[in-house]
């Protein structure tokens, strides 16, 4: 039976395809859900309060139940507002996370698309968000929303760097640009992140991690008490959800992707290789949300002073370290 | 070569006139801390020109005052400055006592000091916990409404309500403390002072928090004075004044404090000034319940109250700075002119200089350190 599924698809590569994208969008589409319910329960934890509650056991419903009432909403579009790039805003960012989740390998041989240079594709996906995010601010006709936009590019762009040199760093010590292949890597000679320059390197890319992702002490472009939110505040309902769903899954991605790059990706005892990643993806999670709620907010040009005068300094010279200690 | 002043005017013309992008914040807008509206120029992030446009929540309390006998216009002060309403009702009661010669018994004396710490404290948690949210650190916010909540629970014990408490009477208060309530306010005294510990190791203590707040807004000892500003934001700024200790009213007199005072006249001095005032308050209570004597709490009036003709005025130490009340007397039950000075007005007032030229990240953090109450700028 399962031979004759794998025959007929391997007839029909197109239609394999086909379900190999579906199944990844919803993957994409469901781990927010999962991510914003630990979000609010550990939110909740840490500021001693309980969380969702009441809908589905222990509120786990409570983001479905959300979800439900977005899709129902009215989808309002401003009048002023650029409509084209107001419309197609949100899916761009959307589709920016679905293409990178689709060379990630979760564990050996689960990964929809084996590319050999995995590494860079993800890097070239990810900045159509920035792309999403100024239309959206640009595109709203709103003030606030163009402030957002604005600070969110320049913040993205200044951490993409470092973020890209930290990456860069792990490449020239694994010596590849395929995921599978960095992961297959650390399985033979242990995780990089116990080599001295990689150790380094993983502390920035968390660093720009967070940036990356909008969270706080980098949540300017939503700064919430400054400027409503920022560039997504025209938008409601299922478009709104859209860029939520694209962040959240963005947190779920950026956190795979070290798990990767830094941690072994699946490797780890006893356990089987997906459980490995998960365990590592949300352990990941678990810090970023630690970070959230506990410090304030950077002021932009702080930020951005932060980002040109230390990491992008420390990570070049981090780079010149592994391209000398690693293989050739 | 020199050039000509036609020549001048034309070459002028020429410079890129870059206009300031002009945005409008409030009255519905999650940082103005209750209906106030900024209309911001902006020069990219810069602040060009801050104009703050208040009166939203006008409710011309002052001439409602007029209309009614003294003592019914104890419960409008409630809704002045909504986060401190005892100190509201302690600032009127003290001014129609003063116009009608009337003595408070000293226990009722010592209560009053009590409730306007607790009500201090209170009205400082608000200020940390939209402070805390402002800059973004969210989790401060349900810190200090948790503790927030354990001062309500005791004034709430005490008189009956949470917000608007309307519990200070002309001539005392009109009930005794409950039964047992010094040991709950003992408790209280012993958890808070953990938890101001905790404050400090989450905020004070944070780098990414003095990078926002230090030599921010930073509001000259000479311009603090010229505006008038009085409160938490002048000893920010080096001006050691509080009514409590240069004009004592109740038995401020007879308990010891320090006031605290600092220099730099920054967010983060403002800052520091309300997180020790919270300590002093601490204290007082502490003194107040070791030292309560006794006795009755409220002395007699007539039903119907007629201070003689005059002028009086009395200020107290509001949280949020000098609150005043000024009421003339004609002889008759109500009073001719009410004029209340409330502190959030004048310490708004400095707004648009601290503005100038701050970024706007910098706006909420500005804003929010002044600590303003609509409710008592617009009255």
């Amino acid at each position: 039976m399962i031979a004759a599924v794998i025959q007929f698809f391997e007839q029909h590569p197109l239609l394999w395809t086909f379900v190999k994208a579906v199944v990844l969008a919803s993957f994409t589409l469901m781990i927010p859900l999962a991510v914003i319910w630990i979000e609010r329960k550990v939110a909740g934890f840490i500021q001693s309060r309980l969380g969702p509650l009441h809908v589905g056991p222990h509120g786990t419903l409570q983001t479905v139940a959300d979800a439900l009432k977005l899709l129902l909403k009215e989808d309002i579009v401003p009048d002023g507002a650029d409509k084209r790039f107001f419309y197609i805003a949100p899916y761009i960012a959307f589709i920016s996370t679905v293409l990178s989740f689709m060379v990630l390998p979760f564990a050996p041989g689960w990964v929809a698309l084996e590319m050999n240079v995995a590494v860079l594709f993800v890097i070239g996906v990810s900045l159509f968000n920035v792309v999403s995010i100024l239309m959206a601010g640009w595109s709203s006709n709103n003030k606030y929303s163009l402030l957002g936009g604005l600070r969110a590019v320049a913040q993205l762009l200044s951490y993409e760097i470092p973020m890209v040199l930290s990456v860069l760093a792990v490449v020239f010590y694994t010596g590849s640009l395929s995921l599978t292949e960095i992961v297959e890597y650390q399985v033979k000679h242990g995780w990089n992140i116990w080599h001295p320059p990689i150790m380094i390197a993983a502390l920035i890319y968390f660093i720009c991690a967070l940036a990356e992702i909008n969270r706080t002490p980098f949540d300017l472009p939503e700064a919430e008490s400054e400027l409503v939110s920022g560039f997504n505040t025209e938008y409601s309902g299922m478009r709104f959800a859209f860029f939520f769903a694209s962040e959240f899954a963005n947190n779920f991605f950026i956190t795979a992707f070290a798990a990767a790059l830094f941690f072994g990706g699946w490797d780890g005892p006893i356990l089987p290789p997906i459980v490995w990643t998960f365990l590592k993806v949300f352990v990941m999670i678990f810090v970023f949300m630690w970070v959230r709620w506990t410090p304030p907010r950077l002021r932009i040009d702080q930020i951005l002073r932060f980002a040109w005068q230390l990491l992008v300094p420390v990570s070049l010279v981090n780079l010149l370290f592994a391209i000398a200690l690693g293989v050739k | 070569m020199p050039v000509s002043p036609e020549k001048q005017s034309t070459l002028s013309t020429v410079e890129i006139l870059s206009q300031g992008m002009v945005i409008n914040v409030g009255p519905q807008h999650p940082s103005t801390h209750g209906v106030l509206r900024l209309i911001l120029t902006l020069d990219g992030e810069q602040i060009l020109h801050c104009e703050p446009v208040i009166g939203y929540l006008h409710r011309g309390l002052e001439k409602m005052m007029e209309r009614r006998p003294y003592r019914h216009n104890i419960p409008f002060t409630d809704r002045l400055d909504y986060l401190a309403a005892l100190s509201n009702n302690l600032g009127i009661c003290q001014c129609i006592e003063r116009l009608g010669g009337v003595e408070v018994p000293e226990r009722a004396k010592y209560i009053r000091v009590l409730l306007m710490e607790l009500q201090r404290i209170a009205s400082h948690l608000v200020f940390l916990g939209t402070f805390g949210t402002d800059l973004g650190a969210t989790t401060m916010f349900l810190y200090a409404f948790r503790e927030r909540e354990l001062v309500l629970d005791l004034l709430e014990e005490c008189t009956g309500a949470r917000l608007t408490y309307n519990w200070i009477r002309v001539g005392g208060v009109p009930d005794d403390l409950p039964d047992g309530f010094a040991e709950k306010v003992l408790a209280f005294v012993k958890v808070f002072r953990q938890r101001l510990k905790e404050y400090d190791q989450l905020l004070t203590r944070n780098r990414i928090f003095r990078s926002r707040t230090q030599n921010i807004g930073v509001l000259p000892k000479d311009l603090a004075l010229a505006y008038g500003t009085s409160g938490p934001v002048l000893r920010a700024s080096g001006v050691a004044y509080d009514i409590r200790k240069v004009d004592p009213y109740e038995v401020y007199d007879r308990v010891e404090f320090d006031v605290p005072v600092f220099d730099r006249g920054d967010v983060w001095a403002r800052y520091l000034v309300r997180m020790e005032e919270m300590h002093q308050s601490l204290r007082i209570i502490e003194q107040v319940l070791r030292d309560m004597p006794d006795g009755p709490v409220q002395t007699k009036l007539p039903k119907i109250f007629k201070p003689p003709a005059g002028i009086a005025y009395s200020r107290v130490e509001s949280p949020r700075g000098e609150l005043s009340f000024m009421m003339v007397s004609d002889g008759s039950p109500n009073p001719v002119r009410v004029h209340i000075r409330a502190p959030s007005f004048v310490n708004l007032s400095v707004l648009p200089c601290l503005l100038e030229g701050a970024k706007v990240a910098d706006l909420v953090a500005i804003l929010g350190s002044i600590d303003v109450v609509l409710g008592e700028i617009d009255r």
